[in-house]
C-alpha cells in the first residue's frame, strides 16, 4: 500500500494544480500558448479538397504524427487487455448495444480517427488517412458525414429544403489546437447511436457543464478537458475502460513520472485526500466515484438502460416501419432496432471490482438460459485488489445462433439484405456473418445480456457526495444492500446476538419494573395495616 | 440510629457522574451506529462516539491511578461475608422495610453483591468493550483483523453494559429513601441506619 497520508508537499501540490486549472478555466484562452501560430504556415492555407489533402499538409510538420496515431487503440479499435491476454475493442468484443461494426463498417466507421475505413477486416496503411481534425478542430465546425467511413461532407447537399455547405477545411486547419471536450465527445458523448446512450456519465451535457454536474469539466469549475486526466503520449492515452486502474497504489504522480498518466482520482488527489481520517479509511475498500458520483445522466439527458432487439422489424398499418415515443420524447419503439428504456439521474449498481474486464468474442459460446453477462468484471469481495464501484448496468436482449449458442453480428446498414432495408432478422445475421467470415447455423434467438459500464465521469460537489447513511443503513433500499465482503456498521449485525442482547436489557428492565412494584405494593400496606 | 457519614471522594463522585454522562451517551451513539435506530444520523453518531470514547479512556486511566494510590481497590475484594444476609434483604427484608444488613463504612462501602457486580464490569465488560473498541477505531489500519468479529464483541459488550446499567440505575432507588442514595453519590455523605450507624 502507498502512504495513507499524502505529505504536506503532496497536499499542496494538488492545490497549486488545481489552482493552476482553475486559473486556466478563468481566463478562457488555451492552457498552454503554442509557440507557432498555424494560421501564418503556407501549407494550411488551402483549399483542400479532402481530409486526407488536410491531413499529407499537417505531416509536413508534424512526421511522426499518423504513425503515431495508428498505433493507438483510436485508430485500431484492438487492444490487448495486459491483465487477461483478451484482445478486446470493437472489432473483437461485442456489446450490449448494437453488437459489432463489422459489415456496418461506412456507418460505424464515421467515429473512426480516419478516413475511408469500409471493412474492419483490413488495415489502413496510408498516413494519409489519419483523420487529425477530428480530435484537433476548434472551431466547432468539423463534422464527419455518419454514414461516409470517416469522411466530412466535401460537397453543398440539401437537407430538409436547405442547401447545407460543407465544412471549411483550410479554415478549421488553420486554427487547430489542443483537443476539447467538444471533440472528444463528438465521438464518446455519442456512443451507441446517440446522446448519452452508451456510457451513462457521458454525454453533451459535459460540453459546458454546469458545476453541479461536474466539477472537473465545468467551465467555473476546473473547466478542464478531457485529455487533462486522458493525459496523451505519442497519440496514446491514458484510462481505459478495458483496463481499469481499480485501485490506484500509486497516489500522487510527479512531475518527473513521465509514464504515470493520470487517469485516475489518485493522480490528482493522492490516497487520503479527505480532511477526515474517518472518510480516508475508506479508500482502500470504496472507489472514488462511489461516494461522488450520486446518480448518473444527471445532465438532462437520458441514458439508454435497455435495448432489447427481439421486438425489432414490426411494422404498422400501412407497412412501414414506424416508432413510438415514451412520455420524455425518448422513442421506447423504432422498427428499425426493437424496444429501449432510458433513465436519467439513474443510481448506479455498485459491485467490487479490480480493473478487470473480460469481453465476449463471437467465437465465444454463451450460455442463453440466463441473462448472459456480456462483459465480465473482475473483482473479488473484500479482496486486496479490489474496490466498491458504481456501474450503469445496461440490459440487452439480442441475436444469437442458437445452434452454435455463440453471439452474431447483425449487418444493419449499406446493403439490400441488411436489416434496416428489409427489416428480416435472419437475413441480416446471414449478410452479417457472411462478412465476417464465420460460420452461422441458420437458427437464431434472442438472449438476455447485461453489461457492466464503470461510471466515472459526472463528478458532483463535494456537498453532494453520497451522505454516510445512503450505505450505513439497515434499509431494504440501502445503496450497499445485499453487497458482501465488508462489515458495514449499521448495514450488518448478527441476529442472534441482537436478539440475546435486547433479551438482557428486557430481562433486566423487568426484574426491576418487578422488584419495583412489589416494593411499592409493600410499602404501601405496611403504611395502611400499621 | 443513624448518623452522616462521609463515603464518596470529590474524584470519586466527579468519575462517578462523568462515567455516567458518558457511558449513556456511548450507548446513544452506539446502537444507532449499529443500526438499532436513527436519531442524531449515523454520520454525527460516529463523530460523537468516536470523540468522546477518548473522553472515557483518559477518565478511566485517571480512575485506575485513582483506585490504586487511594487503596480504594480493596473495596473490590470479593467477599462472601454475609453474603446470605444481603441476598435475604433484598429477596425479603426490603418488602419488609428492615434496615440493609451491609455495615456500610468508608473503608467497606461495597456489599458482596456489589463487590461481585462492579469487579465484574471492571475486570469484563470495561476491558471488552475497550480493547475491542480500540480495535474497531483502527481496524483500518490492521491487516488481517475481521472487523464483523470486532463488532460483534464490541455489540456484546453494549448490551452487557446496558443490562448493567439498568439494574444498577434501579438498585440505587433501593436506599431508606427512593433518593437517598442519589443524594449520596452528590454530596459524598450518606445517611447510614442501623446498629452498626455508630459502631465506626
Amino acid at each position: 500500500m502507498s502512504a495513507r497520508s499524502p505529505s504536506p508537499l503532496a497536499r499542496i501540490r494538488a492545490v497549486l494544480l488545481l489552482a493552476i486549472f482553475v486559473l486556466a478555466g478563468a481566463f478562457g484562452g488555451p492552457a498552454i500558448a503554442s509557440t507557432a501560430d498555424h494560421s501564418r504556415f503556407e501549407a494550411l492555407q488551402g483549399p483542400f479538397a479532402s481530409g486526407p489533402d488536410v491531413t499529407r499538409a499537417c505531416l509536413k510538420c508534424h512526421t511522426e504524427a499518423s504513425h503515431q496515431v495508428m498505433d493507438s487503440i483510436h485508430w485500431t479499435w484492438s487492444k490487448q487487455n495486459p491483465a487477461t491476454g483478451q484482445m478486446v475493442g470493437k472489432r473483437h468484443t461485442m456489446n450490449s448495444f448494437c453488437g459489432s461494426p463489422i459489415s456496418n463498417e461506412p456507418r460505424c466507421t464515421s467515429c473512426h480517427v480516419g478516413y475511408g475505413w469500409k471493412d474492419l477486416q483490413t488495415d489502413m496503411t496510408d498516413p494519409g488517412t489519419v483523420d487529425c481534425l477530428a480530435c484537433h478542430d476548434t472551431t466547432g465546425t468539423y463534422t464527419k458525414v455518419p454514414t461516409a467511413a470517416g469522411h466530412p461532407q466535401y460537397e453543398p447537399v440539401m437537407v430538409k429544403g436547405a442547401l447545407k455547405q460543407p465544412p471549411d477545411l483550410a479554415l478549421i486547419a488553420r486554427k487547430v489546437g489542443e483537443s476539447s471536450r467538444a471533440t472528444c465527445g463528438a465521438c464518446h458523448f455519442s456512443g451507441g447511436g446517440g446522446d448519452g446512450v452508451k456510457h451513462g456519465d457521458l454525454d453533451t451535457s459535459l460540453a459546458n457543464p454546469p458545476l453541479h454536474l461536474d466539477v472537473h469539466m465545468a467551465p467555473d469549475g476546473a473547466n478542464m478537458s478531457c485529455a487533462d486526466c486522458h493525459t496523451f503520449r505519442d497519440h496514446q492515452q491514458d484510462g481505459s475502460r478495458f483496463a481499469m486502474t481499480a485501485k490506484d497504489d500509486h497516489g500522487i504522480v510527479a512531475a518527473h513520472e513521465k509514464n504515470a498518466g493520470l487517469a485516475t482520482c489518485e493522480s490528482c488527489h493522492g490516497a487520503a485526500p479527505h480532511d477526515e481520517d474517518k472518510l480516508n479509511h475508506h479508500v482502500a475498500t470504496v472507489a472514488c466515484q462511489t461516494c461522488h458520483i450520486p446518480e448518473f445522466a444527471r445532465g438532462g439527458i437520458a441514458t439508454k438502460t435497455l435495448w432489447d432487439w427481439s421486438t425489432a422489424g414490426r411494422m404498422n398499418e400501412a407497412g412501414k416501419p414506424f416508432t413510438i415515443k415514451d412520455d420524455h420524447g425518448h422513442p421506447s419503439y423504432v422498427s428499425a432496432k426493437g424496444s429501449f428504456e432510458y433513465g436519467e439521474n439513474v443510481r448506479p449498481t455498485y459491485a467490487w471490482f479490480n480493473g478487470s474486464v473480460t469481453g465476449t468474442e463471437l467465437t465465444d459460446t454463451i450460455d442463453a438460459a440466463r441473462p448472459f453477462p456480456i462483459n465480465r468484471i473482475g473483482g473479488t469481495p473484500g479482496g486486496e485488489d479490489s474496490r466498491i464501484w458504481p456501474f450503469k448496468v445496461m440490459r440487452g436482449s439480442q441475436p444469437y445462433d442458437s445452434e452454435n449458442n455463440r453471439l452474431v453480428v447483425t449487418n444493419v446498414f449499406g446493403n439490400p439484405d441488411a436489416f434496416w432495408s428489409r427489416f428480416d432478422m435472419g437475413v441480416a445475421i446471414e449478410a452479417g456473418m457472411k462478412t465476417a467470415g464465420l460460420p452461422y447455423s441458420g437458427k437464431f434467438g434472442f438472449v438476455e445480456t447485461t453489461m457492466h459500464w464503470p461510471i466515472t465521469h459526472m463528478v458532483a460537489p463535494a456537498e453532494k457526495a453520497l451522505d454516510c447513511a445512503e450505505c450505513h443503513t439497515r434499509a431494504e433500499d440501502g445503496r450497499l444492500a445485499g453487497l458482501d465482503g465488508v462489515y458495514l456498521p449499521g448495514r450488518d449485525r448478527t441476529a442472534w446476538l441482537d436478539l440475546l442482547g435486547i433479551g438482557a436489557i428486557a430481562a433486566a428492565g423487568a426484574g426491576a419494573a418487578g422488584h419495583g412494584t412489589l416494593r411499592l405494593i409493600a410499602a404501601l400496606r405496611r403504611r395502611n395495616g400499621q | 440510629m443513624s448518623t452522616r457519614v462521609y463515603i464518596y471522594a470529590r474524584f470519586e463522585r466527579f468519575w462517578h457522574w462523568t462515567q455516567a454522562a458518558l457511558v449513556l451517551s456511548l450507548g446513544v451513539t452506539g446502537f444507532e451506529i449499529h443500526g438499532s435506530y436513527s436519531l442524531l444520523g449515523f454520520k454525527t453518531a460516529v463523530e460523537i462516539h468516536s470523540l468522546l470514547v477518548w473522553a472515557l479512556m483518559v477518565l478511566w486511566v485517571f480512575a485506575i491511578f485513582w483506585h490504586l494510590t487511594t487503596g480504594e481497590w480493596r473495596n473490590y475484594v470479593p467477599t462472601l461475608r454475609l453474603a446470605p444476609q444481603v441476598m435475604r434483604h433484598y429477596a425479603y427484608g426490603i418488602f419488609r422495610g428492615e434496615q440493609h444488613p451491609w455495615p456500610k463504612t468508608r473503608d467497606a462501602k461495597l456489599n458482596p453483591l456489589q463487590r461481585g457486580a462492579y469487579l465484574g464490569l471492571k475486570l469484563a465488560i470495561n476491558p471488552v468493550l475497550w480493547v475491542s473498541g480500540l480495535l474497531y477505531l483502527f481496524s483500518h489500519a490492521l491487516p488481517g483483523i475481521d472487523l464483523g468479529t470486532v463488532a460483534l464483541v464490541h455489540t456484546a459488550g453494549a448490551y452487557a453494559m446496558a443490562a448493567f446499567v439498568i439494574m444498577h440505575v434501579y438498585l440505587t432507588t433501593t436506599g431508606p429513601t427512593v433518593f437517598a442514595y442519589h443524594k449520596a453519590m452528590i454530596t459524598g455523605w450518606e445517611e447510614v441506619h442501623g446498629p452498626h450507624a455508630d459502631g465506626k
